[in-house]
């Protein structure tokens, strides 16, 4: 088992309360950021950690901050991002319900670094319960003096609030989550101008997920450099991974970057393999948006090399045989599953989810939604997989927010690497109805390089 | 298509609820209440169960904002009901992860065991049911919320819908 810099305590009674949250040493990180470095010297040391945004797009954090403008007299906003709806993730949920210290600790940190007054933790609209648990633990933070005025006498103020959103997935768009702050449909912006030079009520604003505001509080305590000895390469630290679907033992697992992937699913620590004796299929390894891999490209690069849980192994091969860590959602599919019914149902929900802004992934991810529909259903044709190909490369870089990505990427992935599965649904429409294509060959030895770059 | 409802039932926000209002309103700058939208939707709807036109026409009056600001946001969200619903709506996730353990099925029996279709109400006025987009509970599937306390039940099986809707008769009985 690796570090465990976020769920150390996770398990320690009452980890909940400020009071056994302060025992464990706690708010330490508030006390040496205030009291013995300057805002700058935050900023410092979460670039040398190397920490990348953990909600998707793995964006360095500290250069992130270092962009962010800070004309006179202008308020400066931290954005907390819980709107955690990516299929297949669930780890900011475990965080706040049960150790809600670390994120208020986190953007304590993180405002004093920003030099912002007020701050908002922006919850997906389902997570009340979430809500309520992060309202206590401010009103606890806040008794402390670890927030409001003259925090620690340091001269330091800071309110920070928990807004709920209403129920849309485009709100994780960061653009999209402040257009919602401000009270308003969850359209996403048109960048530039970036929230950094003009976000929350057009005033200077970071957006971070709430990991990567978390991650600061190790970062701090421990230091920069510290933190980047953890992980392998540029993927440095430990993820929350939300391990979900076929799984012996599904749940959210703090890892050292790097873990190999096989030892992520069968290892004892981890998942301990798949439930009820079957063999694996396929992996979504970073959430919906991400492409599906068969299990021979998930536990090995087309180079024969272990695939890591890491920024850049997961990555190897592009998404000709590669795939992302993304925010981490873990999805593991048994032999019994089958591609095209997933595909069609993370189809339907980018359908849904679309804000309808753009025409390609409005009209786009409908009509996708529809063919795989139609060929989940017997009434496929063999022409209908280079269609759907067509349809997500319309999609593709032609919308103002990765949600048009979001939605072609896994379509497009099903389709590059279980092809003969859709053409098994064209050509058996009746028994693909109520039988499974099965395991096939997905976890054979690794496809023939021209074959995966064709 | 979604569009808001008119209702005849007068609409009166309670002093206690316009106390929320205003606690809402509190946590933005100064002359950005329309930010208190969301949140005092949901107090609406916690209190009364859906959003009718009325409603929403209160709210935009109380933010000083036009009505068509909160009709457009109100539309554009999931969470917010726009026709009255059961007691208890229960919203079962339908996304990947919960659908390949078992969401069909579950949602199956619920429709069974309710006797109603999708979005449509039980003649005592107790339960709805739909199916809702990824809930973030991912790894403890099939898993449903009911609103607006959002609770989450996870690991659904036939047998643990059947003693939820059981139990919550009983509550309502009481």
């Amino acid at each position: 088992m690796g570090r465990k810099l976020l769920l150390e305590h996770i398990n320690v009674p009452g980890i909940n309360t400020f009071d056994v949250y302060r025992s464990k040493g706690g708010y330490a990180s508030v006390e040496k950021a205030l009291k013995t470095l300057s805002p700058d010297d935050v900023v410092e040391e979460v670039k040398k950690s190397g920490l990348r945004g953990r909600g998707g797009a793995g964006f360095p954090t500290g250069m992130k901050w270092s962009f962010l403008a800070k004309p006179e007299g202008v308020p400066r906003y931290l954005v907390c991002n819980g709107d955690e709806s990516e299929p297949g993730t669930f780890k900011d949920r475990y965080l706040m319900t049960h150790i809600p210290h670390l994120l208020i600790e986190g953007m304590i940190v993180a405002s004093y670094a920003l030099g912002a007054k007020t701050s908002y933790i922006y919850l997906r609209g389902e997570m009340m319960p979430q809500i309520r648990i992060l309202e206590r633990a401010i009103a606890e933070a806040k008794n402390a003096g670890f927030l409001g005025k003259n925090i620690l006498g340091t001269g330091y103020d800071l309110e920070l609030y928990v807004q709920p959103g209403g129920g849309a997935y485009i709100c994780g768009e960061e653009t999209a989550l402040l257009e919602s702050l401000e009270g308003k449909r969850g359209n996403p912006r048109i960048k530039p101008p970036f929230p950094a030079i003009a976000g929350l009520y057009g005033c200077p604003t970071v957006v971070n997920n709430v990991e990567s505001i978390a991650a600061v509080v190790p970062i701090i305590n421990e230091g920069g450099d510290e933190y980047a000895k953890i992980g392998i390469g540029r993927s440095t630290g430990t993820k929350l991974i939300s391990a979900g679907g076929n799984l012996k033992r599904p749940g959210v697992y703090e890892i050292e970057l790097g873990v190999p992937v096989e030892d992520f699913i069968y290892g004892d620590d981890y998942c301990q393999g798949i439930a009820n004796g079957k063999r694996l299929k396929a992996v979504v390894a970073g959430g919906s948006s991400v492409p599906i891999l068969p299990a021979n490209l998930i536990l090995k690069t087309i180079n024969n090399e272990n695939r890591l849980m890491s920024y850049e192994s997961l990555s190897d091969g592009g998404f000709a045989t590669g795939t992302m860590l993304g925010s981490g959602g873990f999805i593991a599919y048994d032999e019994d599953q089958c591609i095209v019914r997933n595909t069609w149902n993370f189809a339907r929900f980018y359908h849904h989810e679309s804000c309808g802004q753009c025409s390609p992934c409005r009209e786009g991810t409908g009509w996708m939604e529809k063919v795989l529909h139609r060929l989940e259903y017997g009434h496929g044709k063999m022409s209908d997989m280079d269609l759907l190909v067509d349809v997500s490369k319309k999609i593709e870089g032609n919308t103002i927010c990765p949600l048009g990505d979001a939605a072609a990427w896994p379509v497009a992935s099903a389709i590059r690497h279980f092809r003969d599965e859709f053409e098994w649904h064209v050509t058996n429409p009746s028994i693909a109805v109520t039988n499974n294509y099965g395991l096939a060959h997905y976890a054979d030895p690794l496809p023939k390089l021209e074959t995966a770059e064709a | 298509m979604l569009s808001v409802q008119n209702t005849d039932a007068p609409v009166t926000f309670t002093p206690e609820l316009l106390g929320k209002f205003a606690d809402v309103v509190s946590r933005y700058p100064e002359g950005k209440r329309k930010s208190a939208l969301l949140p005092i939707l949901h107090l609406v709807q916690a209190e009364l169960g859906w959003v009718s036109a009325p409603a929403m026409d209160k709210v935009a009056e109380y933010l000083k904002i036009e009505p068509i600001e909160v009709y457009e946001v109100a539309t554009f969200y999931t969470m917010y009901f726009l026709k009255p619903q059961g007691k208890y709506m229960l919203e079962v996730c339908r996304t990947g992860p919960c659908e390949i353990v078992g969401a069909t099925p579950i949602m199956e029996h619920i429709e069974k065991t309710l006797g109603v279709k999708e979005g449509d109400v039980t003649p005592d006025g107790l339960f709805s049911w739909r199916g809702v987009e990824c809930l973030a509970a991912c790894g403890y599937g099939p898993v449903l919320q009911i609103g607006p306390e959002y609770t989450f039940y996870e690991n659904l099986t036939n047998e643990s819908v059947d003693k939820l809707i059981s139990d919550l008769k009983g509550k309502a009985n009481n």
